[in-house]
């Protein structure tokens, strides 16, 4: 089992927990990724790695509640535990040798993409980060991205907070502003981190995106997490666990990643609603019994 | 007394019943019946089936004690040598191991080995309460990555020996292959708990997610104290054919459907873990695998089940039992064809459209076998123009596996092939000093027992090597 030690709301439907995991705590770097069960009965879902704090041998995570899975998480408590936890998957993003870097937030994206900009700080890099999210209620790690960044732009899509609009409005200024990064890091829903390469696409500049497939294992076993890039002309088959999560922008083939996205979409609601009417029955029953 | 020719049938489930349910298919021999095909073994001098396991279990004396009514003792005899009988009655493929070699086969059917073996297993853990004990223990510590077949024998021997075990296993329950890979029904994964508690209950400790290669490296193992390593992490990154529409929705690797309804129990109404069910399914792959894969399908639900393999059914290479079993239960075989292209649903006029990037159906092309391989196996050669379309909702790819990358990835001076798989000499010894590697993750996709054998044989070597190397200290 692994303790929930700490549980923060960040938003209505983002939440933050820190989690006991010493072993995963002493290895987790940036870009990295865990999987958990939240009971014996669970789906494993994959979680990027928020931050870890080796000493307390805490690991960060930070989740949109969307389905069955992260509803039942969420209502896990400060205390409670978790019933699987591994880690850390995948491989760390590549941070180091770079001066000047674009970190770019969509969301809940913006809990990986924020490691990722810390690290890059760390190591000295000049970070600009853009965050875009829905509107005013839902921004999230807004005084942590500051604390990393030299420059920090946040956009809403209706324009309650920030730049009005999405995240490629204010990357693109830049670029055409003549801002020469040495790489743009993109993390975020996927058409998202299409439209971020599609807009560095002709001022060169390398784009490296963090996929988030569906998986089960994690460790190179079920190949459901499988991708194509397009490289040379040549199509490819990569598996996010363990070739990613980080792959080049460019050769990502998007459109196929987001419909392998809604693969389950169907059966995700029902489980949901499911989840949702079966604890509100728990809750009803409670009043009665114990 | 005249010689049965023919084995004892098994008893199974109801054929139609049993293609809707997740219960074993095969229900095992009662007392008599396990006594009278017994009574079969000719107990012949040479013992020719003993050379046929990759184990040696005693063959004729276990089933000497099968005809005398003792089945403790046949139970004891087999466990002399192997770790795990009640899985190998089930999986091993004993029609080209122990009982391909039976001297009773040149005339009439084998003596049915592996029917017995799983009967003395099974009649054991019915009646025995006794457990294995703990032996004395020699204070050293072994560290085995992998608890599927061949991690669990090694852990097993060792165990035994005295040593310190700790198996370090990536997913959230033991069992390796035997839990993510192979049905309930053909399996029952209370068996595998069962063998697992019986490690535990020797004193091997089993610690589940921990991914070798990530969680702990190599290296670290050897400075954690442990003194040798055996590396069992099986078969990894599945593989696909390379042909268009593989990344459709509802185009499964068998490791992932399996895992799905294996690991994950999604053939369960309540499961939170989905799979796709019903429609039809095609299942491309002759392995045991794809029989697994397709009869799984089938008991979720498909209207349709077809296996797609390019080759006869002569060289088709799973179990003839499972290859009975499905067809019974209604898999088609669609043989000497392969797939050439897997269509799929989009409407461009509508983005949103929820079918948009599912399989419809898959192309194939019939085949002919031609000259024989490097292998001796007849290449199967396109026939031209005799492509055809079958209908499907869902694919699932059972063609085979590649070694997982992870622990090669990160432990320096670990020597691999050509196709990733690690390099080990006759002692299951690989290039780094300590560490030692055995089943699919040295020879790609292969069975249980091959694991078993190879866990059990680098238990052996482990401990010649550190008892020489305790000796000399102590000189």
């Amino acid at each position: 089992m692994y303790p929930i030690v700490e549980k923060k709301i960040l938003n209505e439907s983002v939440t933050q927990m820190e989690i006991f995991a010493p072993l995963v705590a002493a290895k987790a770097k940036a870009g990295q990724f865990i999987i958990l069960r939240v009971d014996g009965e669970g789906e494993r879902i994959p979680l990027t790695v928020a931050g870890c704090d080796a000493e307390r041998g805490t690991v960060q995570i930070i989740f949109q509640v969307v389905g069955a899975t992260t509803e039942k998480l969420n209502r896990k408590q400060k205390g409670e535990s978790v019933c699987d936890f591994v880690g850390p998957l995948g491989t760390p993003t590549r941070t180091e040798g770079m001066k000047k870097v674009c970190v770019v937030g969509g969301g809940v994206g913006c809990a990986i993409a924020l490691p990722v900009a810390r690290e890059f700080f760390k190591l000295g890099a000049d970070v600009t980060s853009i965050a875009g999210f829905r509107s005013r209620s839902f921004v999230i790690l807004e005084e942590e991205f500051r604390a990393c960044s030299r420059r920090y732009t946040v956009t809403t899509d209706d324009g309650s907070y920030g730049e009005r609009g999405n995240v490629t409005a204010p990357l693109k200024a830049l670029l055409e502003g003549g801002e020469k990064f040495d790489m743009i890091f993109a993390v975020g829903p996927l058409v998202m981190m299409k439209f971020v390469t599609e807009t560095a696409k002709p001022y060169n500049i390398p784009v490296t995106v963090s996929m988030n497939p569906i998986m089960i294992d994690g460790t190179g076993m079920c190949g459901g997490c499988r991708l194509t890039l397009t490289r040379g002309g040549e199509k490819i088959t990569k598996f996010a666990c363990v070739d990613g999560p980080d792959f080049n922008g460019y050769e990502v083939n998007f459109d196929e990643a987001m419909l392998r996205g809604r693969m389950y979409a169907p059966f995700e609601k029902k489980a949901r609603e499911r989840a949702c009417n079966l604890f509100a029955q728990a809750e009803g029953g409670a009043k009665h019994g114990d | 007394m005249a010689i049965e020719p023919k084995k004892h049938e098994m008893p199974v489930q109801d054929r139609a019943e049993r293609a809707k349910n997740f219960k074993e298919v095969a229900l095992g021999y009662s007392e008599d019946i396990a006594v009278a095909e017994a009574l079969r073994c000719l107990n012949c001098k040479n013992k020719p089936c003993v050379a046929g396991c990759p184990v040696n279990i005693h063959i004729p004396e276990f089933i000497a004690k099968i005809k005398e009514g003792d089945f403790e003792a046949a139970y004891q005899i087999i466990s002399e040598s192997s770790s795990l009988p009640a899985v190998c009655g089930r999986v091993c493929p004993q029609e080209s191991q122990c009982e391909s070699k039976c001297t009773l086969g040149i005339k009439f059917e084998p003596v049915a080995i592996g029917r017995l073996e799983r009967f003395a297993a099974d009649w054991h853990s019915a009646h025995s309460q006794e457990k294995l004990a703990a032996a004395e223990p020699n204070g050293r510590r072994v560290a085995v990555v992998g608890s599927g077949p061949a991690g669990l024998a090694c852990a097993g021997e060792l165990a035994r020996k005295g040593y310190s075990v700790t198996v370090y296993e990536a997913l959230h329950t033991a069992g390796g292959v035997l839990v993510y890979g192979i049905p309930e029904f053909r399996l029952p994964k209370a068996i595998v708990a069962r063998e697992v508690e019986a490690l535990k209950s020797m004193g091997v400790e089993i610690q589940t997610n921990a991914v070798i290669g990530k969680t702990i490296t190599v290296d670290e193992l050897f400075s954690m104290g442990f003194e040798a390593v055996f590396v069992g992490s099986g078969a990894g990154l599945p593989n696909f054919m390379g042909i268009d529409g593989e990344s459709l929705n509802g185009v499964y690797s068998a490791n992932e459907f399996l895992t799905r309804s294996n690991l994950m129990k999604a053939y369960r109404e309540d499961a939170e873990t989905p799979v796709m069910k019903g429609g039809k399914v095609v299942v491309v792959g002759g392995g045991n695998v794809a029989m697994d894969a397709a009869r799984t399908a089938l008991r979720l639900g498909a209207e349709k089940v077809y296996i797609v393999y390019r080759r006869s059914m002569e060289e088709l290479p799973a179990r003839r039992e499972e290859v009975e079993h499905a067809r019974e239960e209604g898999v088609e075989f669609l043989l000497l064809c392969n797939p050439t292209e897997i269509l799929g649903y989009f409407n461009a006029d509508d983005p949103r459209d929820e079918k948009n990037g599912f399989v419809t159906g898959i192309k194939c092309i019939r085949m002919e076998l031609g000259e024989p391989d490097e292998r001796g196996r007849r290449r199967p050669v396109p026939l031209p123009d005799s492509e055809f379309t079958l209908e499907a909702d869902a694919v699932i790819m059972a063609i085979g596996t590649s070694p997982n990358p992870l622990i090669k990835n990160t432990t320096e001076g670990l020597e691999v092939n050509a196709r990733g798989g690690i390099v080990v000499n006759e002692e299951a010894l690989t290039s780094r000093a300590g560490v030692y590697a055995g089943g699919d993750a040295v020879t790609g996709a292969a069975t249980v027992i091959s694991a078993m054998g190879a866990g059990k044989l680098a238990a052996a070597a482990i401990d010649r090597a550190l008892s020489a190397k305790h000796t000399n200290e102590g000189k």
